[in-house]
């Protein structure tokens, strides 16, 4: 059983997280925790948008934002967020990490910190290689690694770099990872 | 307890049971820090300390939490090192400049009826934001009859904010910043660039004072009109975050104005009933008059 999903996007990430979400299983009740990058630009009516055509709750994270069911939060911009520990969110307004804030791996690590085994890690498409080594952390820790085919994925560099990193547990096509997560989550 | 037959160690999973032990070692770290040096780290976000402190050991080349520990404990080198890593030593000019736009609008006209203003800055790090008040102030006519208290625990960032001499490189993108925080001119008229740096003119630092001041341990100072503590509860749990609302409360004087950073909020601290808000979304708040009135 996982007790969350991390998710990281770059390049075409509004796209690809947006496909994702409104492909996860009714009573997919998991939170989800996303970076995008998406520079200074407010994301607000993205997650207006994703508030209306998903069943779940949409929001930026705040500070100490506790994890609930059926909530997904995004990374308010210009911050990293952190989980602080299975029940908690935290934000920073550190350097950047791979040129970005927030970032991935900032992201990746501190949840495989706190989840250990009970988190899924899913990293999409992107020009650069934030992700790759949180990616890695969630597998060290014995947590599931998905990674958006690098075939198919709008842009591959983000995705090719996890998998040159290390072996990820799945490589999968946009359209098959909602339905795995759904299948993790209820514990298949 | 059932044990796991392969390892004997218990039902935990080997990886996590290893995460745990780092957990142990930097709660260890955090008491040893406390107890030798007297910086209390105890009550700030773990997974950002965590974060640090596996920086330091990579630079370091050390196995260990507990290696560090040793190091720490009989170096006060080894110790001031960590200190520059747990001080968050990146800032921006006018970072969010909306928030900068609405204080103008909704905090500058109340504090242009005091004949003196007090104002403290804490946690200024290297002082971005406190030039970029001053700014402000002086373009409002207020920074002739302002004092300003910038504070913060590492009395290496004091040292670059007052000197006042940043990198040049960031300050297109903090003109920017400028104009959109409502700026009445260019920021560049407020310093001198040269060889890849910025100084600041020293008329904007002379109404500063930048002091050395803890907020996890050191108490009030002065009573003040306004304080600027902008993304700095957000590395506190909630503990701490409540004590330093409190600082702060006792600090303001009734009618007085706080400014947190825009993701920060009173909700976690049991000290809302204290302070009206002023502007939701960009977290300004002020101290009523009677205190649950």
């Amino acid at each position: 059983m996982i007790e969350a999903v991390v998710i990281g996007a770059s390049f075409g990430g509004l796209q690809a997280t947006r496909s994702i979400l409104t492909s996860l299983p009714a009573g997919f009740s998991v939170p989800v925790i996303i970076v995008l990058h998406v520079g200074p630009h407010s994301i607000s009516l993205f997650i207006e948008t994703l508030n209306e055509h998903t069943p779940f709750r949409v929001t930026e994270a705040a500070d100490h934002e506790l994890l609930l069911p059926r909530t997904v939060y995004f990374a308010p911009p210009n911050y990293h967020l952190l989980v602080e520990n299975r029940e908690m969110l935290t934000l920073s307004t550190e350097e950047k990490v791979n040129f970005s804030r927030p970032s991935i791996d900032v992201l990746f690590e501190t949840a495989a910190w706190a989840f250990g085994p009970r988190v899924a890690g899913v990293l999409l498409t992107g020009a650069n290689n934030d992700g790759a080594y949180g990616l890695k952390c969630i597998g060290d820790a014995g947590g599931i690694t998905i990674v958006e085919d690098p075939e198919t994925a709008q842009v591959p560099v983000m995705p090719e770099a996890a998998v040159k990193l290390f072996t990820p547990g799945y490589i999968l096509p946009l359209a098959g990872i909602g339905p795995l997560l759904g299948r993790v989550a209820a514990g298949g | 307890m059932p044990q796991d037959r392969k390892t004997g160690q218990g039902a935990i999973p080997e990886n996590n049971g290893a995460a745990d032990v780092q957990d142990i070692e930097i709660q260890l770290l955090l008491e040893a820090v406390y107890l030798r040096y007297g910086y209390d780290f105890r009550n700030y976000s773990r997974a950002h300390l965590r974060r640090r402190v596996n920086y330091r050991l990579k630079i370091d080349g050390l196995q260990t939490v507990s290696e560090l520990q040793s190091k720490i404990l009989w170096s006060r080198d080894a110790f001031n090192t960590l200190l520059q890593d747990f001080s968050i030593n990146v800032t921006e000019m006018f970072r969010d400049p909306e928030f900068y736009r609405t204080f103008r609008e909704k905090v500058v006209p109340i504090l242009s009826t005091y004949p003196h203003l007090k104002i403290w800055h804490a946690g200024c790090s290297t002082g971005e934001e406190v030039y970029s008040l001053a700014i402000l102030l002086s373009e409002e006519n207020l920074l002739n009859r302002t004092q300003v208290y910038a504070t913060d625990f590492n009395k290496k960032v004091l040292e670059v904010a007052k000197e006042g001499i940043f990198q040049a490189k960031h300050f297109e993108a903090f003109g920017e910043n400028y104009k959109q925080a409502g700026g009445k001119f260019q920021l560049s008229d407020y310093y001198t660039a040269r060889y890849g740096s910025v100084k600041f003119d020293q008329s904007l630092a002379r109404r500063i004072v930048f002091a050395d001041h803890n907020l996890a341990t050191d108490n009030v100072f002065a009573e003040v009109h306004l304080i600027f503590c902008r993304n700095v509860l957000i590395y506190f749990d909630k503990k701490l975050q409540s004590r330093v609302i409190g600082l702060f409360s006792g600090s303001l004087i009734p009618g007085g104005f706080l400014c947190l950073g825009t993701k920060e909020s009173l909700r976690f601290t049991g000290k809302e009933d204290e302070f009206h808000v002023v502007d939701d979304t960009f977290r300004i708040y002020k101290k009523k008059t009677q205190p649950f009135g």
